[in-house]
């Protein structure tokens, strides 16, 4: 494994604050797109720019997380750096390996190495086949013939998991939704893989399910030093697992820190309304919350300039600069390890959250546009007579 | 919240608006019979707002749809219980009378927005149905009351989006769309069944505070039902706590959260991952949710309990207050005083055993 080369390193971060750990993975400047085709004729119309330009770099065994919300890209980027999508343009140099570059045949054997868990434990394994050849299955395909071998190293990975060894006649109707997930893990761990893409891996599951789940992963990360990219919309999930937290909105990260960082000192307004939105579970906590009015923009017609600039209640308060709107903001280093895409990072403080969370109006606009004249009429005293 | 002290078939009193007593609703399906609630009861006053929380599969959406008698009997069987709602016991209105209690005086918020609208009609037919429906008023007015709904729940250009339909609609406005439907009859009650969970963060945001300030300002009062004890804790005064188709606690929200009495409260609580220091492990309740086929006999939570002892296993706790305690109720042995409790005596005695043979095999060979 090489190390990058100092000029093409996108980004620090615990990669550079921590130099005894090697970088797995890289990402630069990761594009995926998909075509939009329309007419009669099906011509290419436009692209949905599901990742715009993402670099990020994972350390072995760190937990990186990856935060947004619907449709941001995070899925995307997950699945594109494992190549089961190719991207538009851009690298992924896993373990000093371009994987532009390789044949199918090395892309095969490098997979071993690299997995993935999927949220829905109810669609994600096929209800027709026992659980040996659902975990077998990769098996398979590495090129373990010998079933001995196969069923001997499928048992060790359902008790790794916390299941029992005698599962593996049992099809996937028989297990819960928790064990399901557990299987799930089996057949990402069967292979002994370096790096593993948790997409949503808990998301599916009731909290009591979850922690177990939580529980395990971090468990396998002790016992075989696994790297996880975890992907997750789930912000206390997200706190709990990851060393590192990267938020990405509309196809962008727009701030990637450690994790106590990320939380306690937020710079980008993006993560500060995220961070405000987690409801919290002390009924003695009535905090304001700073609402963002509308909803995500189309990734097919991403805004102008920084992205966010449409729902950004800091650029209100800043009076609408002028370059929120036209340019594009740098991913640039704040602090060590600490990056963000906004032009006014800076400007970002406690009392400008709670003065912006404080102005906010009971009814938060569904939409961008006009929030202010929206009046707030009682309920009882317009309605139809009742006859 | 009070519990029902009062006996069959004698209204709660005028303060309360919804009283639940002892509902039991079971599905009888092809392997067997699943009671998804059993023996539920609570009530909400006028006004007030409440929280059922509890996990997949614990009832609490059964307990919502048999409120709005919306569960297709068969399957499902309302086994026994008195839903009394305004005065009157809403099991047995017939069903015209129930259709105008429904949609009218009790609302329901769904959680999916994109399957709970119809398609093929536009946003404000469909807020204005329900107007033109019960207040039988002109098309005209229902039309004009769900422009004024529209605008009410934050949505810009009211006009143009209510000749809209739901396809051309992100899901947090949907969800808008489902509240200004949901209140557009003024109701008394409003159910909502996890209306943010198919929501992202920042719009569950938006949507929970045009929920609470819609709430005030109608006066409706408000049944939420959540996995979510964040939600609970942010939105609501009063919180139930469900698990296997039991309350297993109940009380003022901050009795719950705060103090909670109940095993699987507690355990649900330190399960969520906010607030717990780097490094160290979650908080886990071990094992899975019963079988609904083979429910425990006593507790239903003593397979997964960590404090479970000798009552737990045969004998099934009443939900009561404990005796320092008189705001919360909880279903668990360890608040009983131990005299209360049933002792060995009390344990069924085993089933007789058979001191002469029912059938006797002697010098069987095989030929």
């Amino acid at each position: 494994m090489s190390a990058p080369p100092a000029s093409t390193a996108p980004v620090t971060g615990a990669a550079a604050s921590k130099p005894d750990r090697e970088v797995l993975l890289q990402i630069q400047d990761l594009v995926k797109y998909y075509p939009i085709m329309g007419g009669v004729l099906r011509r290419h119309v436009g692209d949905v720019k599901a990742v715009d330009g993402v670099s990020l770099d994972l350390s072995k065994g760190e937990v990186l997380g990856l935060v947004g919300e619907s449709g941001c890209g995070k899925t995307t980027l997950g699945r594109t750096v494992l190549y089961l999508q190719k991207p538009t343009s851009g690298k992924v140099v896993f373990d000093g390996r371009d994987m532009s570059t390789l044949s199918g045949r090395e892309l095969r054997r490098i997979r071993k190495r690299m997995q993935i868990i999927f949220q829905d434990p109810y669609g994600s394994l096929n209800p027709r086949m026992p659980v040996l050849d659902i975990i077998g299955e990769g098996l398979v395909a590495q090129g373990i013939s010998d079933s001995r071998v196969r069923i001997k190293k499928v048992e060790d990975a359902l008790e790794t998991v916390g299941l029992r060894r005698d599962y593996t006649r049992r099809y996937p109707h028989e297990f819960s939704g928790g064990q399901r997930q557990r299987i799930g893990i089996a057949r990402a761990l069967v292979l002994e893989p370096d790096f593993i893409v948790c997409d949503e891996a808990v998301s599916a599951l009731d909290v009591s399910i979850q922690s177990q789940i939580l529980n395990l992963l971090l468990d396998l990360r002790e016992a075989f030093g696994f790297t996880y990219l975890f992907i997750a919309h789930n912000l206390s999930v997200i706190e709990y697992i990851s060393d590192r937290v990267g938020v990405m909105y509309l196809g962008k990260l727009v701030e990637l820190a450690d994790t106590a960082e990320t939380f306690s000192n937020p710079r980008h307004p993006y993560t500060v309304a995220l961070l405000s939105a987690i409801p919290d579970p002390d009924p003695r906590v009535h905090k304001k919350r700073l609402v963002l009015k509308g909803d995500v923009p189309s990734p097919a017609a991403p805004p102008s300039g920084c992205r966010f600039h449409t729902r950004c209640w800091l650029r209100e308060q800043l009076g609408n600069p002028e370059n929120c709107s036209t340019e594009d903001p740098p991913f640039r280093e704040l602090s060590t390890g600490h990056r963000v895409a906004c032009h006014y990072a800076e400007q970002v403080s406690s009392e400008r959250v709670s003065s912006a969370a404080a102005k906010a109006p009971a009814v938060v606009s569904a939409d961008v546009g006009d929030v202010a004249e929206i009046p707030f009429p009682s309920l009882q005293q317009p309605g139809p007579p009742p006859v | 919240m009070t519990d029902p002290v009062l006996g069959p078939g004698v209204p709660p009193p005028p303060d309360v608006l919804l009283e639940v007593r002892d509902l039991r609703t079971y599905f009888h399906v092809m392997d067997g019979t699943v009671p998804a609630v059993d023996g539920v009861s609570f009530s909400i006053k006028r006004g007030e707002t409440m929280g059922l929380v509890g996990e997949s599969g614990c009832g609490k959406s059964v307990t919502s749809l048999s409120i709005m008698r919306l569960l297709d009997i068969p399957p499902a069987e309302i086994v026994s219980g008195e839903i009394w709602f305004d005065g009157r016991d809403l099991l047995r209105l017939p069903e015209s009378e129930m259709r105008e209690v429904r949609g009218n005086d009790i609302t329901m918020i769904f959680q999916e927005p994109m399957t709970s609208l119809n398609p093929v009609f536009t946003i404000g037919d469909q807020i204005g149905e329900a107007v033109v429906q019960h207040r039988h008023v002109s098309k005209k007015a229902g039309l004009d009351r769900a422009v004024e709904m529209l605008r009410l729940v934050g949505i810009p250009g009211p006009e143009r989006r209510a000749r809209q339909y739901p396809h051309e609609m992100s899901g947090g406005m949907r969800q808008r769309v489902m509240i200004a439907m949901a209140l557009a009859c003024d109701p008394k009650l409003v159910v909502a069944d996890e209306p943010t969970t198919a929501l992202d963060v920042t719009i569950q945001a938006q949507i929970l505070e045009l929920i609470k300030a819609l709430q005030q300002e109608s006066g409706a009062a408000l049944l939420l039902i959540t996995h979510d004890l964040a939600v609970v804790a942010e939105t609501v005064q009063q919180a139930a706590v469900m698990y296997a188709g039991k309350i297993v606690e109940t009380g003022s929200v901050e009795d719950v959260i705060l103090r909670p009495k109940h095993p699987y409260t507690e355990g649900l609580l330190r399960s969520i991952p906010s607030h717990v220091p780097k490094g160290q492990r979650l908080n886990v309740i071990k094992g899975t949710v019963p079988n609904p086929f083979r429910m425990p006999t006593g507790c239903r939570f003593e397979p997964r309990c960590p404090y479970a002892f000798e009552p737990c296993h045969d004998f099934e706790p009443p939900l009561a207050a404990p005796p320092a305690d008189h705001s919360q109720q909880v279903a668990c042995w360890l608040h009983v005083p131990e005299a209360q409790r049933p002792g060995r005596a009390a344990v069924a005695p085993a089933p007789p055993v058979p001191t002469e043979a029912f059938v006797q095999v002697e010098s069987v060979t095989r030929q």
